[in-house]
């Protein structure tokens, strides 16, 4: 079959049209991006100028602006702390929940189950001020603690019907043979079960980094009385509220860029991973 | 004595995701059905219950339509574009390059494409926003209306005329979406086998026909997946729209959607009992679209 040629050529117009097609859908995602990052070496007035103009400078203060004054820094560091502890946590409550339910069977943990996944069909807009007053009268309102705890809280539901999916799927075969071997409960889950089901953790593990980083309303509402302990997203927005009083458009885009950049290396690398993780994932 | 330690291991084991699951999710939801019976406004101490008249108001409330309305075009047109739009991508990616030689091939460049078509995905929604803002300035200035001044058309409001905010705000959300839909569906007809493709293609199929026999029929699961993520994703829309629209849907409401009413209700206007019930009124929206979603795609597979 390997050198068998059908009829057609390699690249006849359709190829062609393919190549424009898939250049035009790059163009779109390039472009906005690379505006972007020129911006911030440009003057005010360049900015309002014609939107295809290089800059004529290559002005570097808006960069030191947007770090110092603006504290992109700090939200970037308060993001990195929160996600990393959220999803960490989600992952190992997720999996945990995710296994048992999954593997035991128990009165009312068909129940449980479904408690968990209830979840997923709730709007987090219902909970939105209830939330607000359970956290406060926990005392955790304001606080990076808080804000993971939430996190993880609503990122249970989609991991453990993800991750009770995934774990249902292994043989029984070989827990069995754990267990005659002698291997406590905790043993089987850490050693066998969890190294069996790594590309669906991977793939969750990706997907909550994602919507954790993504976060937006829960920090809003959570966070609102302590700006030094924003997250990037809430600073981001604050930055583009202020860039319209103090007209300070580089300084908009130097912050945007600084927030995109680290993204984008972090991106690049594992991107053979994030994607295989997520379609991957999907998939299952 | 085994069962012991089983009951112990399970129990052990979900401690913690069940009290964090059941504090922070469960009763704030559970709260919100029983503040929507009431006008409670956030801060006082007297709860007064109302019965149903929140409900009542609510079908009388032209911002509320307002709002739903908007939902529902965006629960309807997001999937649909951007599904389209993904799957097109990835079947010009994967099976673009033609039928020779090995079967068919990927185009040139496709994992060049990939990278570029996935990145928006990874970037926050709010960023996203602000980056648009620029991006949709109405003046010749913006970057849109930069590139149309340059065919000598005239500028466009694309944020600033209501006929035609919600879909520029659509429009992002499509940009930043398309992407990983083209490595899911990407990874759905690499599944597919390759002898399915050359038998069809040796028989004289040409793409057109390949992707709509045997492409298609072949991915409707990923599909499915893919549409149910996006009406997910539609509801997530509150960030976008508020930092490119503005806290009241600018303009004149016509970008608004129920979760920025819900938020300013409760924030901005202190009424969290009416809020409450718009809450309760998305939930059951919500379900119904589930409801819908996996009986009209035959997804009953909710089971453990």
């Amino acid at each position: 079959m390997g050198t068998r040629k059908t009829d057609r050529p390699p690249l006849g117009v359709l190829g062609g049209l393919s190549h424009v097609a898939l250049a035009v859908w790059a163009l779109l995602i390039v472009a906005p991006l690379l505006w972007t990052f020129l911006a911030s070496f440009k003057s005010n007035t360049e900015i309002f100028g014609d939107p295809l103009r290089l800059p004529g400078a290559l002005r570097l203060d808006a960069w030191g602006r947007a770090w110092d004054t603006a504290h992109i820094g700090l939200y970037m560091l308060n993001t990195v702390v929160v996600v990393v502890l959220g999803t960490a946590g989600t992952m190992v409550f997720g999996s945990m929940a995710a296994y048992v339910l999954a593997r035991y069977r128990f009165a009312g943990s068909r129940l449980l189950y479904y408690y968990f996944v209830a979840g997923l069909a709730f709007p987090v807009f219902l909970a939105l001020g209830p939330l607000f007053f359970v956290v406060k009268q926990v005392g955790l309102l304001n606080s990076h603690v808080g804000l993971v705890l939430v996190y993880i809280a609503y990122s249970l539901p989609f991991t453990v019907f993800f991750l009770a999916a995934f774990f249902r799927t292994l043989p029984e075969a070989v827990a069995e043979a754990a267990r005659i071997d002698g291997a406590s409960h905790t043993r089987t889950f850490l050693q066998i079960m969890v190294p069996m089901a790594r590309p669906g953790l991977i793939s969750i593990t990706i997907f909550n980094v994602l919507g954790q980083w993504n976060q937006y309303l829960l920090p809003l509402v959570l966070l609102a009385g302590a700006p030094d302990k924003w997250v990037l997203t809430q600073g981001i927005a604050r930055i583009s509220t202020l860039a319209g009083y103090e007209a300070d458009w580089p300084g908009l885009f130097a912050a945007l860029s600084i927030t995109i950049l680290p993204v984008m290396i972090v991106y690049i690398v594992f991107q053979r991973q994030i994607q295989s993780g997520l379609g991957a994932g999907a998939l299952k | 004595m085994e069962r012991l330690r089983t009951y112990g291991f399970v129990a052990g084991f979900l401690a913690v995701p069940l009290t964090l699951y059941t504090v922070f999710v469960i009763s704030p939801y559970a709260q919100a059905f029983q503040l929507s019976l009431t006008n409670w406004n956030g801060y006082s101490s007297i709860v007064q219950y109302v019965g149903l008249d929140n409900f009542g108001r609510l079908l009388t409330d032209e911002v509320f339509w307002r709002a739903l309305r908007n939902h529902g075009l965006l629960l309807l047109v997001l999937p649909l574009v951007t599904i389209v739009i993904a799957l097109f991508l990835a079947f010009l990616l994967n099976l673009g390059g033609g039928t020779r030689g090995d079967g068919m091939r990927g185009v040139w460049g496709s994992a060049f494409y990939r990278v570029v078509f996935f990145f928006p995905q990874v970037l926050a929604v709010a960023v996203v926003g602000v980056l648009f803002q620029a991006v949709y300035r109405p003046d010749e200035d913006g970057v849109v209306n930069g590139v149309l001044a340059r065919f000598g058309l005239e500028p466009v409001g694309w944020l600033i005329e209501p006929d035609l905010a919600l879909w520029s705000i659509i429009a992002v959300m499509v940009w930043q979406g398309v992407g990983f839909y083209v490595v899911l569906f990407s990874a759905g007809m690499a599944a597919i086998p390759k002898d399915y493709f050359e038998a069809a293609a040796l028989d004289g199929a040409g793409r057109v026909r390949l992707f709509f026999s045997i492409t298609l029929p072949l991915l409707r699961d990923t599909v499915r997946v893919g549409w149910i993520y996006l009406g997910i994703a539609a509801f997530d829309g509150f960030a976008l729209v508020q930092v490119l629209a503005g806290d009241k849907g600018e303009p004149d409401r016509a970008t608004t959607i129920l979760p920025i009413t819900i938020y300013n209700t409760a924030f901005s206007y202190q009424k969290v009992g009416y809020a409450s019930a718009m809450g309760v009124a998305l939930f059951f929206l919500t379900v119904t679209f589930a409801v819908l979603t996996l009986r009209t795609t035959g997804r009953e597979r909710v089971e453990p």
